[in-house]
């Protein structure tokens, strides 16, 4: 599991890849975590275009990330996610909590 | 139905096992012929069953788990995840969405992405006795392969 970050105006962009799954889930929720504490950022993209493999353990990170922004008033959304990422995204429901945004560069206005 | 190839391993329920355990079925799976959606479906839904093995069955202590593929008849994929830990209390409430007895840390989600990914799902448990998942999956031949 890889993370980088890019940050303008605002915005925090977190790119995620590798294999998220559960053994990298707590590791990665916590470091995610800790860039909204350090950037306090009004938005936070969650990039998902680097992310190999994601099960449901996945899932449980991003709705974690987006509470915390909630709780701020900021917001999250999720980007680019791959095929099998879109997949288990569908199944879940998850785009009913998290926005998600594919096949485009830019996210929401 | 008729066996026409299977694999077994076994290993300690620790969490670095699941990309191994995915990887493996996958592998397995290749002589299949698969799509890569095809693909990617069997390797989430093993890694939502061995990852309900390793956290779910084994709370407090690190215990075996034990995957077995089949190639049956007609291109059926069957993964079936067993363990030895502390069983389901009710497999019915555990299935439901959202349900889940580990803490903000799951979603919840794993019985529903298993059976929305496959063909079939049958779970059968008894408390302090362990759980079997049993999942299976047909590979539909493409066109212009044997």
């Amino acid at each position: 599991m890889n993370i980088s970050t890019a940050y303008a105006a605002g915005r925090l962009t977190i790119f995620l890849s590798g294999e998220l799954d559960q053994h990298e889930a707590q590791q990665t929720s916590a470091f995610i975590s800790e860039l909204l504490e350090e950037y306090m950022p009004r938005d936070c993209v969650l990039d998902l275009s680097g992310l190999a493999f994601m099960d449901s353990s996945g899932i449980a990170v991003i709705v974690r990330a987006s509470r915390q922004m909630k709780l701020v008033g900021g917001r999250l959304w999720v980007e680019n996610p791959g095929k099998q990422v879109l997949r288990v995204i569908d199944a879940s429901g998850l785009d009913r909590l998290v926005p998600v945004e594919s096949g485009r560069v830019g996210g929401l206005a | 139905m008729k066996e026409r190839n299977y694999i077994k391993l076994e290993f300690p329920g620790k969490s670095s096992n699941e990309a191994f355990a995915r990887a493996a079925a996958a592998a397995f799976a290749a002589q299949l012929d698969p799509t890569m959606e095809e693909l990617g479906d069997i390797k989430t839904a093993v890694s939502e069953a061995v990852t309900n093995a390793i956290v779910h069955a084994y709370p407090n202590e690190i215990g075996k788990v034990s995957m077995r593929l089949r190639i049956l008849e007609e291109d059926m994929l069957e993964v079936s995840v067993k363990d030895w830990g502390c069983g389901i209390e009710s497999v019915e409430q555990a299935m439901k969405p959202l349900y889940t007895t580990g803490g903000e840390e799951r979603s919840g989600m794993g019985f529903t992405i298993m059976g929305s990914f496959m063909d079939t799902l049958r779970v059968r448990s008894r408390p302090g006795k362990g759980t079997t998942v049993v999942m299976r999956r047909r590979i539909w031949r493409r066109k212009g392969t044997q």
